[in-house]
Parts: structure tokens; C-alpha cells; sequence
């Protein structure tokens, strides 16, 4: 057996549970696709089509072999990137995706972020002074983000902040007159028309995600205050919190300096759930503000029996979940030095 | 449910009086439609065969006759050919091309490029092909049937002496598209024709162009710099696909939209009372039916279908949920339809119902399962069958499920009833007829699938003979008087109960002028718009 050293060990451990992670992914999605009682052959022809093109199709779409050859076939074409075509759309998998998962990634991002900036000082604040009106809000705040459909706050939201006091944009990514302005670097709109120094496009894409951002903040904000509030009581209620209020330090250095230091690691794996279930999970936030988004692309493809593009959208999703669970390991690792 | 809920709650917030007035925002040569537009598959007219597909080809690409949208009622019209004479057998149609139209690539649109496209949607045998294969075309002998003798002359070749109308109105059907050949071909791959650069692409000579199509997103449409007509007022066309009815009204109010083509009730009865908006109702083709499986013992009773269509409340449904988007219409062709038939025969009769069901072999009805997707105005009918079925005994379970789903028992003959709709395929009376009442082989082994009349095991040889012959009587007047007979007997002997037909309602600013979603016959026409 040969030796490796630690770091090889590890980063080869990481690579294979990816790997197998995606993998059995890909299998379960593949099989639950094939099982569906959903004919595959008519999503592609449509209700009209004659038996011969049936047969036809059939043949074409390989599911005259064996479910395991087919899903052989399908691993060997991924690994070779290539994803297959569209039924739904007519385009290459990867075409659609690298369309569609910008636009998720810029949304669901500063989703988070608004979600972060608001929600971590919320629930700081509410677990410092507990009982009080302001931890009440935070709790009030909390539950009406858990306990409102998040189709029925868009369209209010909409209706207000767009029919009514016409601050931000409609639905969509961007305006007509601004579209086909900025040609693409990132896919992400904001980033592009910065990078591009297109600030009047920068500026009507900002106006058009601003509200569908802060409706997913205010989800992200609702369940990250909470469980700040939570983490920062536990501390709070420890030993070490009252020799340090003993011992003299001021309320901030207490609180942030020591109660909110050792909350860091718990936080990162709340916002990193966060922000996977914004990259994924936003599929009505992005039905009501026609935002073209990754979410919606896949839910669309499952209801129109498109196997390649779920499947495809299934990988992005599962790389997504592992990456942001590798990068929340390192930080781990950055922040406390007994995982090193 | 729950967001049908929603969604009504915050309808009516808007009805409570937060719409502002309408500021027409959009420029004066551009129209803005929002649209739910995710059924686009392709645009390659061999191959679309979806709403929103339709509505982009319609303004691509030039057939050799098609319909005005200022008078749908005048049927086909001259357009890439500008005339066309029949042989004495009736199986040869010479077109001669017209002059001036050119493609949008600068090409000149000759009878090679009509041949091409023609013999392209038989070559590949997409799923629309068949609206052309039924003229006796084939890939083996489209060489000789299809045939461009000169730049100007186009012969077609039929297997029987059709009805020129029913000729001439499938050639209005996406499928004859006449696409750029040169353009085309010069973007084959492995022999496909271009098919699948058209399949995000087009070449046609229609008054636009597709320039840039984000599936599930936009479809943006230029003029085409060298269309042979007048030019449109509108030289830009963006339809945007937005699935929300309130979000389209809200669109529509603000001015951000010149159309809004998918409003619910709801807000259609809210943008009524808003300034500067109109709506526009419009007859289109789909019909809605439900229909019984005659494997089914009880449902081939013919006493058990008349109660069940005598027991279905019609006005009572198109009065209440479906208000305005549909009315009641209970024969298989629509009306518009040449030989559509008018009369009405059933109406909700609980009494009458009871009796007819007394009379038949299953006086206490027994279970039944009615096969229905989910999308709401389905369900709001199945619930109402359920309701009114159930009043005179009959013990009513409903199946829902995905629209595949559902299909997919409906194609296995595996259902009981099964609620569903039917568009149009091509502008003739036989896209319905030679579904509805065309059957001639009952067996398992047929699988006709594309009959629904096989699929709800309905043999009717005579019927079919019927039908077919009505496919090659050129009297039209003798064609309309067969297609009527024919319904007649369909509306008492079938186990169809067909039941309403769609009123397009479409929100638009009041300066929208002639704005034609395509009747029930074509689709829409945006070169003859103003605002």
C-alpha cells in the first residue's frame, strides 16, 4: 500500500464521496425518470403523432435497451459533456443551463447577502436583548417569513412596489430597451453591465432584481435571524460569557468579540443551507417574476417528462450542494483550529 | 389550490381599486406582448406544432395561400402563388408563383424553394407531416409528386381527387411554410435539411424575422427588410413569457405591455374598469369534451351516455368558472368552421337524465373514473361532472394527473371518461372530423392512436366511410350539407360529449388596433396591427 501524504489523502477522499454523491445522484434521478408513469416518447411527439413515429422515437431515444445500459449510455455521454438536447427547448442541455443558471446564482446571491446583512445583527440583537420589543419584532419578522407563501408575497409585492408606488421594475431580468445592450461575460446582468461600464443597463437590472431579491432575503433573513438568535442565547447563557462581563469588557466586546466568534462555525452551515435552497428552490419566486431561472427550468422540464434537462439541471443542483459543502468545511477549518 | 387561492386573494386586492391609469410606454412601432410561450419546441415549420410555435411562423414565413386576418370569413387567399388550376381528374394542382416576394436572406422565392419545403416536411416526417402525407405524398414518391417544373410552377400530384378546399386549407397549416432553400441548405448536417438550424433559426419571406428566441423567456421579432407586402406599422415585435395572469394585468396596466394574452376571469373583469385598457374576445378552435370508453360495458350504453350528457351543466359551468373563456358548443367541428354545426341538443335535465339512465341496462350507474389533468379549468369541469353525474346516482371518482399522464391512458384505451381538449390541426373540416368520427379498424392492433375515436374504442366503419367521402366532394355546398348530417348523427350516437368552445379574451391598450389572435382557424397576424 503506498503512502500518501495527509493533504493527497484527503483531497482523493473528497474527489471520490463527490464522485459517488453525484453519481448516485444522477442514478436515482435517472431511474425515478424512467419509472415515472409518464411516456417519455410523447413529451418529444406530441399527442398527434402516428405509431410509426412512435415506434420511430421510441427507437431514437434509446428505450428499446435495458434501463441499466441506458443509464450506461447516459453516464459515458455526461462524462464525454455531453448532456443531450432539450425536448422542451430544442437546444443542447448545456446551452440552457449556462442560460438559465446565471440568472439563479445572481438572484439567489443577493438574496443571501440581503439575507446575511439583515438577519445576523437581527438575531444578535434579539438574543442580546431578550424579551424586548425588538426581539419580538425579530420573532414576528421570523414567522411571517416561515408562515407566508412566498406566491402570495410576490404578488403583493408587485402589486405594490411595482403597480402601485412604480419604485422598481416589472417582471424579467431587464427592460426592452436594454436588452442585447451588454454582451455576456458572467451571464450574470449586474456583474456584466459593471464590468462592461454599462451603468444605465446596470442600473435597470438592479431595478428588476431588487424585489425578487429581497423576497428571497426576507426567507433567507426570517430562518437566519432565527437560528442567530438561538445560537447567540446558548452562548450567551455560558460560563465564559459572564467571566468575561465579570472580568469588565464592554457589552460589544463581549458580544461580538466572544459569544458571536464562537457562532461563526454554526452560522456558516445555516447560510450555506440558505443559500443551496435559493440556488434551488426558488422555483415560484421565478414563476411570478418571469425571472428565467434554474429553478423553474428544471420544475418545467419534470412536468414535461424532459429527462435531459432535469437530469442536467439534477448535476448542477448536487455540484452545487457538495461545492458549498466543501467550501463550508474550509471555512471550518479557517475559523476553528481544532478541525485542522 | 392553494395558489389558485392566493392568486384570487391578491386579484381581488387589485379590483379593489390599486389599478392606475394606463401610460402607453411603449414605442409607437413596437409592440409588446406577454405571452406564456414555453410550449416553443422549434421553429422549423416541418416540424412546429405548438400554439406558441404557430404564432411565430405565422409571421415568418409565407405559404403559397393563406388567410387575411382582416377577413378570416374569406378563406384561403392567393399569397406566394397567385393562382392555381385544378386537372380534369382533380388529382393535379398547378400553382404559379406570384412575383416579388423575397426571402429575408435577400433570396427571390421561386417554385424550387416552395418544392423543397414541401418535400422536406414529407422527408422528415416530423410529427405535423402527416396534414401533407394524407394527400397520398411519400418520402419514396415525393420526387414525382412534388415537382417545381420552372422557377414560377409548382405541381402537385394527389393520390385521390380531394376537395380543392381541403387541399388549399392544409397548405394554410404551419407545415407549408415555404422556407429559404439556399439558406437552409446551407446549414444541413448529416442530411437533415436544416432542420436543426431551423430549429432556432428561420428563412422565411413573412413580414419578420426571428432575431433573438430565449426559450422560456422572449422571442424578439424584426421586420424583414425585404417582405414583398405593405410594410407593418410595427417594425419590433417582443413577446415575453410570463406565466401569471396578475402579473400580466399588472404589466398591461403599468404600460410596460401592449397585449396580455393569458388573463384570467378575474382579471379580465378587473382591467374592465380600467382606462386606456380594452379587451378583445376572440373565437378560437380548441373544443373541450369528455368521452367514454366503449371497452367500458356501462359506458357503451347508449341510454348511459345520453343521461350523462343530458346530466353535464353546461350553462351553468360557461355561466360561473368559465365565464367568458368559453361557450357552450356541442359539435365537433367549431364554429367558423365550414359545415359547423350549431345545434345544441343537450341541456342539464336532472329529470330527463334519471329517466334516460332508468331506461338503459345500468339503472343505478355504478362506478366511474373520469381521467383529467391538472390545470384548473379541467378540474373546475371534472368537479362539476362529479357533482352533476353524481345527482343522478352515478358514483364519480376522478383520476388527476400530469397532462402526460393522463395522454398516456387515454392512448392505452386504459380510461373510463376522459375530460380533455382538442385543437384544430389545419384550417379544413376534416382535422376534426377524421378524428371524431374516423374509425374504421376497432382492434387493439390497429393502435390508431391518433383517432379518438380508437382511443375510446368507438369502431364506426360506416361513419368513417362517411367522413372520408366528404374529403373529395368539391361541391363545397354538398361538402357543408355532409359535414352537417354528420355531426348530427356524432351528437346522438357518439360517446363524445363535446361541450364548450374557447373565447380567447386578450388585454390590450386601447390604441391597439386590429389585433387578431387567428380565430379558429390560424394564429396571429402582427403585420396588420397599429397603435
Amino acid at each position: 500500500m503506498p503512502s500518501f501524504p495527509p493533504w493527497l489523502r484527503k483531497t482523493l477522499a473528497t474527489v471520490a464521496t463527490v464522485a459517488a454523491t453525484i453519481l448516485g445522484l444522477l442514478f436515482v434521478t435517472f431511474m425515478i425518470g424512467r419509472v415515472m408513469p409518464i411516456d417519455p416518447v410523447l413529451a418529444v411527439i406530441g399527442e398527434r403523432a402516428t405509431q410509426e413515429q412512435y415506434n420511430q422515437t421510441y427507437i431514437d431515444l434509446g428505450l428499446d435497451q435495458p434501463l441499466l445500459v441506458q443509464f450506461g449510455i447516459y453516464v459515458n455521454d455526461v462524462l464525454h459533456g455531453d448532456f443531450g438536447k432539450s425536448i422542451r427547448t430544442g437546444q443542447e442541455v448545456t446551452t440552457d443551463i449556462a442560460r438559465v443558471f446565471p440568472a439563479t446564482l445572481e438572484l439567489a446571491t443577493l438574496g443571501t447577502i440581503i439575507g446575511i446583512v439583515l438577519g445576523v445583527p437581527l438575531g444578535v440583537v434579539a438574543a442580546v436583548r431578550r424579551g424586548s420589543w425588538i426581539d419580538q419584532l425579530a420573532r414576528f419578522v421570523g414567522l411571517i417569513g416561515y408562515s407566508m407563501p412566498i406566491f402570495w408575497l410576490g404578488l403583493v409585492g408587485l402589486l405594490v412596489f411595482y403597480g402601485i408606488l412604480g419604485w422598481v421594475a416589472g417582471p424579467g431580468r431587464l427592460g426592452i430597451f436594454y436588452q442585447g445592450i451588454v454582451e455576456p461575460i458572467t451571464g450574470m446582468l449586474l456583474i456584466d453591465s459593471a464590468l462592461r461600464g454599462e451603468w444605465t443597463v446596470f442600473k435597470d437590472a438592479f431595478s428588476h432584481i431588487i424585489l425578487p431579491a429581497s423576497l428571497l432575503g426576507y426567507y433567507s433573513l426570517a430562518y437566519i435571524s432565527r437560528m442567530t438568535r438561538s445560537f447567540m442565547l446558548e452562548q450567551l447563557g455560558t460560563e465564559y460569557v459572564t467571566t468575561a462581563r465579570v472580568k469588565g469588557l464592554s457589552e460589544w466586546q463581549v458580544v461580538w468579540g466572544h459569544a458571536f466568534r464562537n457562532i461563526r462555525i454554526q452560522l456558516i452551515t445555516v447560510i450555506a443551507l440558505a443559500y443551496a435552497n435559493l440556488l434551488e428552490g426558488s422555483v415560484l419566486t421565478e414563476i411570478i417574476f418571469a425571472w428565467p431561472g434554474l429553478g423553474s427550468y428544471i420544475t418545467t422540464s419534470l412536468l414535461a417528462n424532459d429527462m435531459n434537462s432535469v437530469l442536467g439541471g439534477t448535476i448542477v443542483i448536487g455540484t452545487i450542494f457538495v461545492g458549498i459543502n466543501i467550501f463550508s468545511d474550509l471555512l471550518y477549518r479557517f475559523f476553528d483550529p481544532r478541525s485542522k | 389550490m392553494k395558489r389558485s387561492f392566493v392568486a384570487a386573494v391578491v386579484t381581488a386586492m387589485l379590483a379593489a381599486g390599486a389599478a392606475a391609469p394606463v401610460a402607453a410606454e411603449t414605442p409607437p412601432n413596437m409592440l409588446v406582448i406577454a405571452n406564456r410561450i414555453d410550449d416553443i419546441k422549434t421553429f422549423d415549420p416541418a416540424e412546429s406544432f405548438e400554439f406558441a410555435g404557430a404564432d411565430v411562423s405565422r409571421n415568418v414565413y409565407n405559404k403559397l395561400v393563406n388567410f387575411d386576418p382582416l377577413d378570416l370569413d374569406a378563406g384561403y387567399q392567393p399569397d406566394l402563388a397567385e393562382s392555381w388550376d385544378i386537372s380534369e381528374d382533380g388529382k393535379t394542382i398547378t400553382f404559379t408563383m406570384a412575383d416579388g416576394h423575397v426571402f429575408a436572406s435577400g433570396n427571390p422565392v421561386t417554385a424550387k424553394d416552395a418544392e423543397f419545403s414541401l418535400r422536406r416536411a414529407v422527408l422528415l416526417n416530423k410529427t405535423p407531416s402527416f396534414i401533407l402525407t394524407q394527400f397520398g405524398f411519400t418520402a419514396e414518391n415525393v420526387e414525382q409528386t412534388i415537382v417545381a417544373t420552372d422557377d414560377k410552377t409548382l405541381v402537385l400530384t394527389l393520390d385521390k381527387p380531394y376537395a380543392v378546399s381541403f387541399v388549399l386549407n392544409c397548405l394554410t397549416a404551419t407545415i407549408g411554410g415555404i422556407v429559404d432553400m439556399q439558406t437552409a441548405m446551407a446549414n444541413e448536417v448529416d442530411g437533415d435539411m436544416g432542420n436543426g438550424w431551423l430549429r432556432t433559426n428561420t428563412a422565411g419571406s413573412g413580414p419578420y424575422k426571428v432575431v433573438d428566441w430565449k426559450p422560456n423567456e422572449s422571442v424578439l421579432m424584426d421586420l424583414n427588410p425585404n417582405y414583398g407586402g405593405e410594410k407593418p406599422a410595427m417594425e419590433r415585435v417582443i413577446v415575453q413569457h410570463i406565466q401569471e395572469s396578475a402579473t400580466q394585468r399588472l404589466q398591461l396596466e403599468r404600460g410596460d405591455i401592449d397585449v396580455a394574452r393569458n388573463l384570467s376571469p378575474e382579471d379580465v373583469a378587473g382591467l374592465e374598469k380600467v382606462d386606456g385598457v380594452k379587451i378583445v374576445d376572440e373565437l378560437r378552435g380548441r373544443l373541450m369534451y369528455f368521452s367514454a370508453n366503449q371497452k367500458n360495458e356501462m359506458l357503451s350504453d347508449p341510454k348511459v351516455l345520453e343521461a350523462l350528457k343530458l346530466a353535464t351543466d353546461y350553462e351553468g359551468m360557461s355561466g360561473s368558472f368559465l365565464k367568458g373563456q368559453y361557450t357552450v358548443h356541442q359539435a365537433f367541428l367549431p364554429l367558423t368552421f365550414l359545415g359547423a354545426l350549431e345545434n345544441k341538443p343537450y341541456t342539464y335535465d336532472v329529470e330527463a337524465a334519471k329517466a334516460a339512465l332508468a331506461e338503459s341496462g345500468f339503472p343505478e350507474c355504478g362506478p366511474i373514473k373520469i381521467s383529467v389533468r391538472d390545470a384548473q379549468e379541467r378540474l373546475d369541469i371534472a368537479q362539476s361532472l362529479q357533482n352533476t353525474w353524481g345527482m343522478i346516482g352515478c358514483d364519480v371518482e376522478l383520476i388527476v394527473g400530469t397532462g402526460a399522464q393522463t395522454l398516456d391512458r387515454y392512448r392505452a384505451r386504459e380510461h373510463d371518461i376522459y375530460l380533455g381538449a382538442w385543437g384544430p390541426d389545419y384550417p379544413d373540416p376534416n382535422t376534426n372530423a377524421g378524428t371524431f368520427a374516423v374509425n374504421p379498424d376497432n382492434s387493439d392492433a390497429a393502435g390508431a392512436t391518433g383517432l379518438l375515436a380508437w382511443r375510446n374504442a368507438w369502431g364506426i366503419p360506416e361513419m368513417s366511410e362517411q367522413t372520408l367521402a366528404a374529403v373529395v366532394e368539391n361541391d363545397t355546398d354538398k361538402r357543408r350539407e355532409m359535414y352537417l348530417a354528420l355531426q348530427a348523427e356524432h351528437q346522438k350516437v357518439s360517446p363524445f360529449g363535446v361541450m364548450f368552445q374557447q373565447i380567447e379574451q386578450n388585454g390590450m391598450g386601447a390604441s391597439v388596433e386590429n389585433f387578431v389572435a387567428g380565430g379558429a382557424t390560424t394564429a396571429v397576424s402582427y403585420w396588420v396591427i397599429t397603435k
